[in-house]
């Protein structure tokens, strides 16, 4: 039983540590390049948008997506991994 | 084929195909009825979850918000995508593994108290009719503007449809007709989307598009600054909110969008943990195809209406010169002009057209034959024109065929009917389903628990249609609301319901009593008594005050549960329970 709760746990702290990645990359990608720093990167241009209007309107939403496919992939192996899986 | 037929066609098209898929999925259980029998696929409950959430406003309203307001338009579209992040990695899993019917059930059973549970049954029916009124009010319109009957008549027509499926076919009906009003709504979304672009670019893709050269050898978005800077206003990839203010509101609809029932139960409705999971990435990809599309639509709409009014010179265009569309929405009162240099032209730039914004209309016409107003401002400007216009207007500035214009019809219907019967199903389970069965009378049978949510859908469709037929003032205003009430009392306790095994009722139930009086006390007073910008706390306006509110609800739920004792062994279990995946469809069986 011990050992059990143990892997439970653990299972809960990789998946919490996973979780942490995802939302700083997250919080980069909305916050930072389309708010806090969306100045500054509107001075580059990309494909014809300045960069941090690019990130604003369309560049976060791809992260987003990104996000959480990599998300699904990433439990998905850490369910078998400590078989949990259904 | 007249543009009247070509309407009726593909609305009345689309209505057969939602009752006939209703009559095939009709629900026999409650469990079909509240949550499809949890056996939907992922790749449809993303596609349903994406018609569910892609209301009347995205559908309708968001390209015009954009188009007006440039850059800071990222707040919504950020905002109303982000969240799904928040959805797949917070919370979605691991309410599927808890496996109940509703929000409130997970609020009542992990934190074991029923004060808790009817707190977030309140909020979610509070949440749900505000939101329900607006779909139907965007029904309504559409059949007005399109079919030239009165706006009684499209509410009442929308009425019986959303009746046929939502009641007869509950969760599983509504699932499986919203998989088709997907279809409809991003065809008629990307269709003219498509054809704007390949007119103004050559480009096939909007997203590009909008980054593309003109033949002037500038960029679409420089041709917009320059455009905007002439005729006064900020260029266009400019922000004009504060950083602080962009920052808060955006976070508020993030978070209001994790918290909001009507998305949160659709991941009640799949298989297992791991499609809960998957599920979110296919909602996410099916919205983001028409979010990503929105700012093309916002700044080619901007540059062909800007164009079209004013006319190639930038000198204005005759009244008597201008297309039909100009005159169309004149006569729904969604556009305005009066004449104040005399000169006969219409003419468009920065600055409010007339008092308070909005045209006031009296009766007779002008010497051009416009609609005559009284409420005329002294500057320049001479045009007003409604944001709410831009999509459904955008097919006819552009002059493109007719059985375009009908499909955007269908598709701005279909948007608003699949988010309204989500919302009347939510409100229909809070009532049968927290109130009847588990508040007020346990031992009424599965029928029964079924007869009383049909009624209650049937009272909340009447309620809604009147709504819509007579529009409270308040309904712009009162969305802010929706999503400030969601996230400062549904996301954090949630959350915090998942994340802390410590967390108990007293911290649950004060965190959300501190986080929702805060909200609703700065939201009232900013939008209903007359509370003024200048007097906003740190630059704070009142959609972003939902973020405040949220950690307000966070620390004090810490605080107080923290001097309180712990929450008993058997719930300390159910959290360890529900952060393992595997269980989740023994647990669901009855």
């Amino acid at each position: 039983m011990s050992a059990q709760n143990e892997s439970a746990r653990s299972y809960w702290r990789e998946n919490l540590r996973i979780i942490m990645t995802y939302m700083v990359i997250w919080f980069a990608a909305s916050y930072g390049c389309g708010i806090l720093f969306v100045d500054e990167l509107d001075q580059i241009q990309f494909f014809g948008f300045p960069l941090g209007f690019w990130f604003a309107q369309q560049g976060a939403i791809y992260v987003f997506i990104g996000l959480i496919w990599a998300y699904v992939f990433s439990m998905n192996r850490l369910d078998e991994k400590y078989d949990v899986h259904e | 084929m007249s543009l009247d037929l070509l309407t009726y066609i593909f609305i009345g098209g689309s209505f057969a195909l939602y009752i006939a898929i209703a009559i095939w999925a009709r629900a026999g259980s409650t469990k079909e009825f509240y949550i499809a029998g949890g056996g939907v696929p992922p790749v449809a409950n993303g596609m349903a979850t994406a018609a569910d959430w892609m209301s009347a406003a995205s559908f309708i309203s968001l390209a015009g918000i954009v188009s007006f307001i440039g850059r800071d338009g990222a707040a919504y579209l950020m905002g109303w995508t982000g969240g799904y992040v928040l959805l797949a990695m917070l919370l979605a899993p691991y309410l599927r593994k808890f496996g109940k019917f509703t929000v409130p059930d997970f609020v009542g059973d992990r934190y074991y108290s029923s004060t808790a549970r009817t707190i977030a049954v309140i909020c979610t029916i509070v949440i749900s009719f505000t939101y329900v009124a607006g779909q139907m009010r965007g029904v309504g319109i559409v059949f007005s503007r399109y079919l030239h009957v009165d706006i009684t008549t499209g509410v009442v027509v929308g009425m019986i449809i959303v009746f046929f499926y939502a009641v007869l076919g509950g969760m599983k009906g509504i699932t499986y007709t919203q998989v088709a009003q997907y279809c409809v709504l991003i065809l008629a979304f990307m269709v003219p989307a498509i054809f704007l672009s390949m007119q103004v670019t050559g480009h096939i893709l909007p997203q590009t598009g909008l980054g593309a050269t003109l033949d002037s050898g500038k960029t679409v978005l420089t041709t917009l600054n320059e455009l905007s800077v002439e005729l006064g206003f900020d260029q266009y990839t400019q922000g004009n909110k504060t950083t602080i203010d962009m920052f808060f509101m955006t976070a508020a609809l993030m978070c209001g969008t994790a918290g909001l029932p009507h998305v949160i139960v659709r991941f009640f409705t799949v298989p297992r943990v791991k499609d809960a999971r998957i599920s979110a990435g296919w909602a996410l990809i099916f919205i983001a195809i028409l979010y990503t599309t929105v700012p093309a639509v916002a700044g080619f709409g901007r540059v062909n209406l800007i164009e079209t009014i004013n006319g190639a010179d930038s000198n204005g265009v005759e009244y008597t010169q201008m297309p039909s569309w100009f005159k169309n929405w004149e006569e729904s009162g969604l556009i305005a002009w009066v004449d104040k240099n005399g000169d006969g032209k219409v003419y468009y730039s920065a600055g409010n057209a007339f008092e308070g914004g909005k045209p006031v209309f009296v009766e007779g016409v002008g010497d051009s034959g416009e609609r005559l107003t009284s409420n005329a401002t002294a500057n320049a400007s001479e045009v007003y024109v409604d944001r709410d216009i831009m999509v459904l207007a955008n097919p006819e500035i552009a002059n493109l065929p007719d059985w375009v214009i009908a499909l955007v019809a269908a598709g701005a219907v279909a948007a608003a009917l699949s988010t309204a019967a989500g919302l009347l199903l939510v409100i229909s389970t809070s009532i049968s389903h927290d109130l009847m069965k588990r508040t007020i009378n346990p031992s009424i049978s599965d029928k029964q628990e079924l007869r009383y949510a049909r009624m209650a859908a049937i009272v909340a469709i009447l309620i809604a249609g009147y709504f819509g037929i007579n529009p409270p003032g308040f309904v712009a205003q009162v969305v802010a609301l929706a999503f400030g009430l969601a996230a400062s009392s549904v996301f954090p306790v949630i959350i915090m319901g998942i994340f802390s095994t410590r967390m108990n009722t007293q911290g649950a139930v004060s965190g959300m009593v501190v986080g929702l009086a805060s909200t609703i006390a700065y939201i009232v007073y900013f939008k209903f008594m007359g509370g003024t910008a200048d007097q906003w706390w740190f630059g704070i306006s009142p959609e972003g005050f939902g973020t405040v509110g949220m950690i307000l609800n966070f620390v004090v739920a810490m605080l107080v549960s923290s001097v309180t004792p712990p929450p008993p062994a058997e719930i300390q279990a159910i959290i360890e329970d529900i952060r393992i995946p595997r269980g989740a469809a023994e647990a669901h069986v009855h």
